[in-house]
């Protein structure tokens, strides 16, 4: 039995009720999350010491970091909640404010949002409406606004009564990436800008938009570091590790998260070096591939690590799509930058795209880069994109020979049964 | 002497192997206490080894067995034995329907099983022969004297028991009703063949082998595919766990 479970989220209840939340059903969740923490996390064998930075941000996610963001609000600077990696956060940044990720991934909220929602659509997208319709999220309590897109059917058509509750704008999202949809991308990024200047009463120069550049690309420089350090054998971090890093990239102060993390990848840098790992070097090597894994949702990683495996990337929103590409910093004039963090996020190979080829290339590239010994596939119920887009993943991963597994999932706990047997029955195709 | 014991979710089922034969098999209800159940069918052995598949395997690696191996992998094993060239497996049991391929060597390729709900499984055919007011060994034999065509629509054993009590009370003869459920398990599984892929032989194990119906059934659907079942289908997942334990 595992011995160091003890973890507690730190409670904040004067602030809560200050931001109208539900406190006493808000609490429960609290203790739930850090004792589900301590018993996936904190009971984890050979763990890099450096995590204890991001334990803390863990132990301070409802408190300590709600705080600097009031703080932030509180001097006139915007603070900005998204759904989607499509929302150009550098420019929240270059206006001094914070931009936070609001994805849901609890089973928790979701009753709240089937007070109004269909039942039917996917559980990201309930989780996240529901933290606000049950009141029971500080970030969603704290942001001025929400910045939506059109990524999805579910999403898109949420926003409209998530308005209701917090004045929520889209930014449309084109579904192909044309030379005519690069204009209608451009123009949008241009609204969003307008809109955070309009909070914060001041105007974004070129100079503070490229030093939020380079504050981001180093944020996201780090974050690739981390998944190199990843391809190592024996891997130097667990995978749940991993994800949660990914995870925590949403919501951290960035300049702060980049230093952090860099002090935790030279820790790697030298456990690889002395071939130290979190697990021994014949653990089977997973990559997951497919939709985003929002906090608190570790169901899979846990799933594959505790049935012996070693997931070593994250081809996903929470994951590579992420961090894999950069803006260019060498420009020094407003349209031009607008330009090129354009083209920057129209690189993200997200499945609402037609065509999408380019991810089935990305993911093999990942798959050999992280020296994995096999693909899973995760896909969110519902989520049609991807769950279709799988067809590609599955036949290009057959042509390749490599061990494959696709799973669709939501939340809820009680197909845990069946999808250990699946991972199981996974494991044994690649040791044999 | 060599010990599987599949835990199922609907019976255990023991399997006990010497000198490469199958000398001893056991199946009995989980019923409510698998492990009460399962330590008085392995205690008449005196074994080596001991390895458990089926949902409780885990349970079974906690008290008595040295390993566990999942029950793709011993399907896989346990229609080799009977079918040493076999590549496709389909098996249906309490829970789960899962599809198999194996390459030649007999290594697992590609499965599929069904999702979390009870949808085409021994289970299903279960509750829809007692709303039906038949005898589960007695359900296919029933559906085969119809010649009725029309699956029924619902995916959901609830659901689907909800439309099998409207048909009964729109006067449709319980055998076309009990053919029509018959038909929805087979397609379900045609769905999940055609994903995995199949050749020209498939294996048909699990308690469901049994139902002369779905045997039938899928016969018919491949017509250019010999459909074979070893002689006690439901036994050939704890065979492979001892198949394992005697490696």
């Amino acid at each position: 039995m595992s011995t160091m479970t003890n973890f507690e989220v730190k409670a904040y209840p004067e602030m809560w009720e200050n931001l109208d939340m539900d406190v006493a059903r808000f609490d429960k969740a609290r203790q739930m999350l850090g004792e589900a923490y301590g018993k996936m996390f904190m009971a984890q064998e050979n763990r890099p010491t450096k995590m204890e930075y991001f334990d803390d941000l863990i132990a301070e996610i409802f408190g300590g970091r709600i705080q600097e963001m009031l703080e932030v609000k509180k001097s006139g600077k915007p603070v900005v909640g998204t759904f989607c990696v499509y929302i150009p956060e550098e420019i929240v940044v270059a206006a001094g404010g914070v931009c936070v990720g609001l994805c849901g991934g609890s089973p928790g909220s979701i009753p709240d949002a089937e007070k109004i929602l269909p039942r039917n659509i996917c559980p990201m997208v309930k989780s996240a409406y529901g933290f606000k319709a049950g009141r029971i999220c500080p970030y969603f309590q704290s942001v001025d606004f929400v910045y939506g897109e059109t990524t999805c059917d579910a999403k898109k058509k949420t926003w409209e009564i998530l308005d209701r509750l917090v004045p929520t704008y889209v930014m449309e999202i084109p579904q192909m990436k044309k030379e005519r949809d690069r204009v209608l991308w451009l123009e949008e990024v241009k609204d969003f800008k307008s809109k955070v200047e309009e909070v914060c009463n001041k105007s974004i120069s070129a100079r503070d938009l490229a030093a939020a550049i380079t504050v981001i690309n180093e944020k996201r420089k780090a974050l690739q570091r981390l998944t190199r350090l990843r391809s190592a054998n024996p891997a130097p971090i667990s995978g749940k590790d991993g994800l949660l890093i990914e995870q925590i990239a949403f919501y951290d102060e960035p300049g702060r998260f980049s230093k952090k993390l860099n002090e935790l990848c030279d820790e790697l840098d030298k456990r690889v070096a002395d071939g130290q790992g979190a697990c021994s070097a014949d653990t089977p090597r997973v990559m997951v591939s497919g939709t985003p894994m929002a906090l608190p949702n570790w169901k899979v990683h846990n799933l594959l690590e505790t049935a012996g495996a070693v997931v070593v990337n994250e081809e996903s929103c929470i994951g590579t799509r992420y961090f894999k590409d950069l803006i260019d910093e060498d420009q020094t004039e407003m349209d031009r930058q607008l330009e090129v963090l354009t083209d920057r996020y129209m690189q993200i190979d997200c499945s609402c795209f037609t065509p999408n080829d380019e991810r089935v290339d990305q993911v093999l590239k990942e798959y050999r880069d992280s020296n994995a010994q096999g693909i899973l596939h995760y896909s969110l119920q519902f989520c049609h994109t991807y769950n279709i887009e799988e067809i590609k993943i599955r036949e290009a991963c057959e042509k390749e020979g490599i061990p494959y597994l696709s799973i669709e999932t939501d939340y809820s706990p009680e197909d845990v049964g069946q999808l250990q047997t699946r991972i199981e029955a996974f494991l044994e195709q690649i040791r044999e | 002497m060599h010990i599987g014991i599949d835990l199922g979710s609907r019976t255990i089922k023991v399997a006990a192997f010497r000198d490469g034969k199958l000398v001893d098999r056991q199946l009995v209800e989980s019923g409510f206490d698998p492990y009460a159940q399962a330590m008085e069918m392995i205690k008449v052995y005196d074994s080596e080894a001991i390895v458990a598949t089926g949902y409780g395997r885990h349970l079974a690696r906690e008290h008595f067995a040295r390993e566990v191996v999942t029950e793709i992998k011993a399907h896989a094993l346990g229609a080799r034995h009977f079918y040493p060239r076999c590549r496709t497996i389909v098996d249906i049991g309490g829970q789960d329907s899962k599809v198999i391929s194996l390459d030649e060597s007999g290594r697992v390729t590609n499965f599929q099983m069904n999702d979390k709900c009870a949808a085409g499984t021994g289970r299903f055919l279960e509750i829809m022969a007692a709303s039906l007011g038949f005898r589960l060994n007695e359900f296919g034999a029933v559906a085969l004297e119809s010649e009725t065509e029309e699956a029924i629509n619902s995916m959901c054993t609830v659901f689907a028991e909800s439309e099998v009590i409207s048909m009964k009370n729109r006067g449709i003869p319980a055998r076309d009703i009990a053919r029509g459920v018959h038909f929805s398990v087979v397609n379900r599984l045609m769905g999940m063949l055609h994903r995995v892929g199949f050749g020209n032989q498939v294996v048909f194990s699990g308690g469901v082998a049994r139902n002369p119906c779905i045997v039938r059934m899928l016969r018919d659907r491949l017509p250019d595919t010999e459909v074979v079942s070893p002689p006690e289908p439901d036994i050939v997942g704890a065979l492979g766990a001892a198949l394992h334990a005697a490696r």
